[in-house]
């Protein structure tokens, strides 16, 4: 193996007494795409702080390229081309492309005038050395996520990079604008450029890295060749645990429909939409960009008003025209964005699982009846498994798999019918999305309906009874995935 | 539409001209008095101190900060200056009280700009803290009470003129003030540092965003600082031409125009949270409040609806920009949702 671009040994760290890291180390090649995986709060982002100076490791050396660091400032790892694309990018959605791009050199030079002309220069050769195509007038807060991450990569490579970190950059793109990044990955493996990808997706770490490396809990588990993995030992790496993917089949199905929707459609975004859910199925919707399949799930609940065709709640047609008309009929609805539209973030963990039951527990007079609240907090705490020490605390203290599972038992613990799910598992880790999968069965076998909404393929084969696909605005098939496989399925999307 | 025509379109400052257009016209209209040489000079004279207090707020708000202090910190500052130089007799010229005021001003903004950039504290909190101390130091300490009378040289600085302009038919002349050579340096200096420097551009950067502009290589502590002693020079400059155009110094009297000032900026379109804003349009924001600040007189409205009229300026205007804010989050929540799909 020729000289390594990083290498780090035995890399120690820990905060107030706690260690997040325990002895990690870790080795790149010139050219190695290599994937850090890890479930939430492993080490992996303090590991990249480490490596980018940002935090001083307590012991252990840092070597890039043979030269050996104790420790290392923010410039000196610029300096040994080492370049962090941060998950948020790190760019200014108020200025010019020309002006992101070009800021770092000109202030690394020194320069203390603006020279427009020489910035516009940089900003060109930036962008050429990856051919993407973009207005360098254009205020960067206006470009789609995608061209966001091109920008900061652009501007990361401007520095005689040896290695760039990149920190789950898959998270906000769409499989279209994966395969774009994953090319450009290559495209720097061929100058000679590296790639340490964090990520917890393990299609992805097969897709595109070389070697990888898994953290769990501070501790290094295992480096090794990709090609030498696979699905089980991945996630028993990751997690510990192992687990088995039980497909779905519905128990008891009634042969009435709990809901039937004949020819929906709204303007421009979805039409002639007809299907029936029936008691104890779990429905998978699946679509590309642009589908209609949000919307659908947006009208479903009462958010936007479909405009044609009727739906039905146990065989009795109703009006849903708002999210109230959607409750009252025993619907509810999980975001895709649960941060922001699904929790109050800084309240209570307790106060997020009743939310939307509160009229149930105030007594005569509308005033909250505090044991009534407490016992069924502790009621769903224990249901869920949510980890918490404390109901009490926020909600912004609990892992992804955690917030979710809150959201999940906000609306369970109002009796519904039908559940709809938008994304339930989208940036969850692999141990709680498969908890997750098992609550949604379990839910389903006590003879709830629910409708999933979802890219991730695999999780719609193993977890629902019926999936139905969208393109354009309409329903293209309905399958069964028992007798259907992921190529039949992407026919039907593209 | 032609390009320039739909970028203007879509550009703050070319609403906010047009709301000024129109009220001009419909003062023209009811009075007849509008655009007469000397109104327009009127205009131009009572925007020196707003303006000037304004270019130093717009360039604290772009940064993502907030300052309340600067009124009573250029009150403080040219009380200071003022009296010390009438109790020693001065009889100099203009150069000396500007020395003092803006070296006062420097060091009250610096002690903003240590808070904030060296201890990282919120800029409300710490203005809103200051201003009061500001005040009592003034108040308190200093025992400021009215002065009838400044030194000669502030008056004479004062009260000299460029031109005077006058009405052909009203026979009504007003004077354009020298001092209005100092708004339009100061504005010449702003653009040039917000448009021209590394230093300018980095004020843009965090309020863009701060982590960014920490890790891009800005010296972000060091650009607030300096930010909050430049806001100190310019407010203790408006202040100082605003007793010397008096020609009296009444201490307390420009305490609470720092909400004008600031509704006048972000009705010119700079945003509140930082970041995006012009120079144009906060010029322009200002210009309508002091337009209808002095004329809606010639319209026959009474004095007392002022404070109302402005308000609801303010209300619509913020109102405005609020929503275009909120619809274009909109837009790209759409555009968010329609790419998870």
């Amino acid at each position: 193996m020729a000289q390594s671009v990083l290498k780090v040994v035995d890399i120690k760290k820990s905060f107030a007494g706690v260690d997040a890291l325990k002895g990690v180390s870790l080795e790149i090649a010139p050219g190695e795409i290599h994937c850090l995986a890890g479930e939430n709060g492993c080490g992996k982002s303090t590991l990249i702080k480490i490596i980018s100076g940002v935090y001083e490791p307590n012991s252990g050396q840092i070597e890039f390229s043979g030269n050996i660091h104790k420790k290392i400032t923010p410039i000196e790892a610029i300096m040994n081309g080492i370049q962090v694309i941060y998950q948020d990018f790190s760019i200014f959605p108020n200025m010019s492309v020309v002006e992101n791009l070009a800021f770092n050199s000109e202030l690394a030079n020194k320069h203390k005038l603006v020279n427009k002309k020489r910035m516009r220069k940089i900003a060109k050769d930036a962008i050429a050395k990856i051919n993407f195509e973009v207005d360098l007038d254009a205020k960067v807060g206006t470009l789609s996520v995608a061209d966001k991450q091109l920008v900061a990569i652009c501007r990361a490579l401007m520095f005689d990079a040896k290695l760039i970190i990149m920190d789950e950059p898959t998270t906000a793109l769409t499989r279209k604008e994966v395969n774009a990044l994953f090319k450009i990955i290559l495209d720097l493996k061929a100058q000679g450029i590296a790639t340490l990808f964090v990520s917890h997706k393990l299609d992805e770490v097969f897709e595109i890295s070389e070697r990888f490396t898994i953290i769990r809990s501070g501790e290094k588990i295992i480096t090794g060749n990709t090609a030498e993995l696979d699905n089980k030992k991945f996630t028993y790496y990751m997690t510990g645990r192992e687990f088995e993917d039980i497909a779905f089949t519905p128990k008891n199905i009634d042969t009435a429909p709990v809901l039937e929707v004949k020819n929906l459609g709204l303007t421009g975004f979805f039409e002639n939409i007809s299907f029936a859910l029936h008691k104890g199925e779990i429905l998978g919707l699946t679509g590309l960009l642009g589908s209609g399949r949000t919307e659908l799930a947006l009208s479903l609940f009462g958010i936007r008003k479909a405009d044609s065709g009727t739906i039905e709640i146990d065989g009795k047609e109703i009006r849903l025209d708002s999210v109230q008309t959607a409750m009252e009929n025993g619907i509810g609805y999980v975001p895709e964005d649960r941060l922001s539209e699904g929790l109050f973030l800084p309240r209570g963990i307790g106060d997020n699982i009743i939310i939307s039951e509160v009229d149930s527990l105030a007594n005569g007079i509308g005033v909250l009846d505090r044991t009534k609240k407490k016992n069924e907090i502790a009621r769903w705490v224990k249901e869920l498994t949510i980890a918490t020490p404390n109901p009490d605390n926020a909600c912004s203290t609990l892992s992804g798999g955690n917030q979710q599972r809150i959201v999940l038992a906000k609306w369970l613990a109002r009796d519904l019918k039908i559940l709809i799910l938008n994304g339930p598992t989208m940036g969850v880790d692999i141990g709680s999305k498969y908890d997750i999968h098992m609550i949604l069965q379990k839910l389903a076998d006590e003879g709830m309906s629910l409708i999933i909404i979802s890219d991730d393929i695999p999780e719609i084969m193993t977890t629902c009874s019926k999936i139905l696909i969208m393109r354009d605005g309409r329903i293209t098939a309905t399958l069964n995935p028992k007798e259907t496989n992921v190529q039949e399925l992407s026919k039907y999307m593209m | 539409m032609p390009i320039i025509l739909k970028k203007l379109t879509q550009r703050n400052e070319t609403y906010i001209f047009l709301v000024i257009l129109v009220l001009s016209f419909l003062i023209e209209f009811r009075s007849g008095q509008f655009f007469t040489p000397n109104n327009i000079v009127d205009i131009a004279s009572a925007m020196i101190v707003p303006g000037l207090f304004a270019i130093g707020t717009f360039m604290v708000i772009v940064s993502g900060g907030i300052d309340v202090s600067f009124p009573a910190l250029a009150s403080l500052s040219v009380y200071a200056t003022t009296s010390t130089l009438f109790d020693a007799k001065y009889s100099g010229n203009m150069w000396l009280p500007i020395v003092m005021a803006l070296a006062i001003g420097a060091l009250l903004g610096a002690v903003n700009g240590i808070l904030i950039a060296a201890f990282n504290l919120p800029p409300l909190i710490v203005t809103l803290g200051t201003s009061s101390i500001f005040r009592g130091f003034m108040l308190g300490v200093l025992g400021a009470k009215q002065m009838p009378v400044i030194p000669k040289g502030m008056s004479t600085f004062g009260t000299s003129s460029l031109f005077v302009a006058k009405n052909a038919q009203s026979g009504l002349t007003s004077r354009m003030p020298v001092a209005i050579l100092a708004l339009i340096i100061v504005l010449v200096i702003a653009y040039l540092i917000l448009y021209r420097t590394m230093f300018g551009r980095g004020i843009y950067a965090i309020g863009g965003n701060e982590t960014s502009a920490f890790r891009a290589g800005f010296n972000v502590r060091q650009i607030k600082f300096l930010l909050y002693v430049g806001v100190g020079i310019i407010s203790s400059l408006a202040g100082l031409i605003r007793v010397c155009m008096m020609t009296q110094d009444h201490p307390t009297n420009m305490l609470g125009m720092e909400m004008m000032i600031i509704a006048g900026v972000v009705l010119g379109g700079t945003a509140i949270t930082g970041g995006a804003g012009s120079l144009t349009g906060c010029m322009l924001g200002t210009a309508l409040i002091v337009i209808v600040q002095n004329s809606l007189i010639l319209l026959g409205v009474p004095t007392f609806w002022q404070g109302f009229f402005l308000g609801m300026l303010i209300l619509i205007g913020t109102g405005v920009s609020a929503s275009q804010v909120m619809r274009s989050s909109n837009m790209s929540k759409l555009r968010k949702t329609r790419r998870a799909l």
